[in-house]
């Protein structure tokens, strides 16, 4: 059975590409990149041109680029570096919408002595930017919102919150992990002081991440060890990895065109096809600020593990928000947020593409989800017909 | 990825028994779509009380689906009495077990059958019996004393995987843990280890630790203790029965019995072996 594989929000297929430039890294060039002879040197050498890809990808400077191992290691560094550098601060802003890395992260300072404020999201999922502002306090350490939420892959204004932010003089974070590759993202245009990134996510492997750190940024280091990383990071590099994220970020700018446009031109095929062909489906976000690749489906009336296990058996591979999903008994968080109805976040679908999905996948998966949901349906003591 | 088992599989993608009964003689509803599963059963039961024929609609995940037409098979074709007996790990097992966290959905087809059942014998609709611990869910403390009798739960993450209370905001956790400590008979553990212990008290919990949770595991292999004296936070026992000719005696004495002990009463007590 051929999968068809539309979870990129999740993580991405290793590009064919990246797979290659790696192998190397796995065999021959097993150097230490601190080592003194040239053989290690060689590969130092190279990790320095994956960092000015990924350094390229975002506008950034090359030694503004810290490696780390995930992007969730590069949020918790982010957060933690600025409120270790300013203990005098104690309050922390963030969104109610964030992913699990900065919420969890978040919700645990909050119990070590931290005020948080976590920033509300409309029906839309759109940021409530204002309460953001009115939020920012004299003792505000950070303040940390994604750039774009993976569940309903709605954008927020990071580019005038920066600024807002960082006119008051308080440092601004963002976790970019979805938005890198999907739309474009340049510290440059947008002031963030940190700004966190993932491998996996952009067709590198999973197991490394990148956290830009703007010149001048109070920062201190989360792992401490060697002088690796400037300093910035301790422990040696994941050199295979790094290789792959350098790679992934070149083909990301190459592609960043092919995801807005064709990408973007299916996911819309698909939604409007769903719409078109099922009743009572909804689409949970705002079709102005939202990521290209990603759509949030909700179908009401039925559960979403149920519809997930269903379309598993043609090879379809999507995610949900329902409760089942996640082990958990409510919800995603990000639906709740927005207040979505029980009836329709139970039934949430996320489709999220990348650009190795064809439009034969979708056509496939618009004409086998009628009948999926038609048969939930017809079993569920809710649904009249 | 949940690991389901192939029957539940099976009664996922084939259910058995979809559908309402229009003239049924039973009619049990439990769940809601805010609770994120629901299931309607209905029953059609003959003249000498044996279920004729049993349907069902159900809106949840795939275990919530299997177990509700898993339920319809086992109980089509056995009297109402029979079927009263069913519990909820009676379905697991029929689908071969569930994973743990998904045993409310077992609970669930359970609730139903019992309301089924009420309505065909005309009992009248029963309130909610008991005061609500859990808002979220809304769960009552006899929901939460019964599955805890029934499942010998121990934790209040175990209440939360068979009736889910205590999944949502967590604040009715500190009720959970009463109710399954009023049941196990662990009076507020924590609190008393933690705590200075006279003589008299240590005595006590030693005693009932012994009773509770030492005897019944030694007896399983035909094996005894016996508290013979506290002295100087020392425990001297003997050991009865196959164990005290046992040449492992001393590894169980060291590392259960004393590792139990400490646990469950005071980390500085030691437990000695007294001369036969």
């Amino acid at each position: 059975m051929k999968t068809i594989y539309l979870d990129n929000n999740a993580t991405t297929r290793v590009a064919p590409q990246v797979l290659e430039v790696m192998l190397p890294y796995l065999s021959e060039f097993y150097g230490n990149p601190s080592s003194m002879h040239s053989f290690g040197g060689k590969v130092a050498h190279n990790i320095e041109e994956a960092r000015a890809k990924v350094a390229s990808m975002i506008n950034a400077s090359p030694d503004e680029i810290v490696f780390t191992s995930c992007g969730t290691e590069s949020n918790s560094t982010a957060i933690h570096a600025t409120i270790s550098s300013i203990p005098d601060k104690k309050h922390i802003i963030t969104s109610r919408v964030e992913h699990p890395a900065v919420k969890n992260l978040c919700e645990y300072l909050s119990k070590k002595g931290y005020r948080v404020t976590f920033v509300p999201v409309d029906r839309k999922g759109m940021l409530d930017v204002d309460y953001l502002y009115n939020s920012l306090a004299d003792d505000t350490a950070i303040v940390s919102v994604m750039w774009a939420n993976n569940e309903t892959g709605m954008i927020f204004p990071i580019e005038e919150i920066s600024q807002v932010v960082k006119h008051k003089g308080i440092v601004f974070h963002t976790d970019a992990v979805q938005a890198v590759g999907k739309v474009p993202v340049d510290v440059d245009k947008s002031k963030v002081d940190m700004l966190s990134l993932s491998g996996h996510k952009i067709h590198a492997p999973k197991g490394v991440g990148a956290l830009f750190v703007r010149k001048g940024t109070r920062f201190s280091p989360f792992l401490i060890g060697g002088h690796q990383e400037g300093g910035r990071r301790g422990g040696t590099e994941n050199v295979v990895s790094i290789i792959g994220l350098g790679k992934a970020s070149e083909l990301a700018e190459n592609h960043l065109e092919e995801v807005t446009t064709r990408v973007g031109l299916l996911r819309d095929k698909l939604e409007s096809e769903l719409l078109r062909r099922i009743p009572n489906v909804m689409i949970n976000g705002d079709s102005e600020n939202r990521l290209p690749n990603t759509t949030s489906v909700s179908f009401e009336y039925v559960e979403g593990e149920s519809i997930l296990l269903m379309i598993d058996e043609f090879g379809i591979c999507a995610s949900s928000g329902s409760a089942c999903t996640s082990g958990s008994l409510e919800p995603s968080h990000v639906l709740r947020a927005m207040g979505v109805p029980f009836t329709a976040a139970h039934g949430s679908i996320r489709f999220s593409l990348s650009i190795y999905n064809t439009e034969e996948e979708i056509d496939f998966i618009v004409e086998k989800l009628p009948p999926i949901i038609e048969h939930l349906r017809n079993l569920s003591p809710f649904w009249k017909y | 990825m949940w690991e389901y088992t192939e029957k539940v599989k099976d009664h996922f993608l084939n259910p058995r028994n979809v559908g309402v009964i229009e003239d049924a003689d039973g009619v049990g509803e439990v769940g809601s779509l805010a609770c994120g599963d629901a299931l309607k059963l209905t029953l059609k039961v003959d003249g000498d009380k044996r279920i004729r024929d049993a349907k069902f609609q159900t809106f949840g995940c795939a275990s919530a689906i299997a177990s509700s037409s898993a339920l319809t098979e086992m109980i089509k074709g056995i009297t109402i009495d029979e079927a009263g007996k069913i519990t909820n790990n009676d379905i697991a097992q029929y689908l071969g077990g569930l994973p743990k966290e998904k045993m409310h959905c077992s609970v669930m087809g359970r609730d139903a059958l019992e309301k089924a059942i009420a309505n065909y014998r005309g009992e009248p609709e029963k309130r909610v019996d008991g005061e609500i611990v859990c808002e979220c869910f809304g769960v009552t403390d006899l929901e939460i004393q019964r599955a805890v009798k029934e499942n010998s739960l121990k934790t209040i993450e175990d209440v939360t995987d068979y009736v889910k209370a205590g999944g949502g905001c967590e604040s009715c956790h500190d009720k959970i843990q009463e109710i399954i400590e009023s049941i196990n008979g662990t009076p507020f553990k924590e609190k008393i280890r933690h705590s200075e212990l006279t003589n008299i008290q240590k005595i006590r919990l030693i005693e009932e630790t012994l009773e509770r949770e030492i005897k019944p595991e030694l007896k399983k292999d035909g094996g005894d203790i016996e508290f013979i004296d506290f002295a100087d936070n020392t425990i001297f026992v003997k050991l009865r029965g196959t164990c005290s000719t046992c040449s492992a005696s001393q590894v169980t004495l060291k590392h259960y019995v004393e590792t139990k002990i400490k646990e469950q009463v005071s980390p500085e007590l030691v437990v000695e072996e007294v001369e036969q």
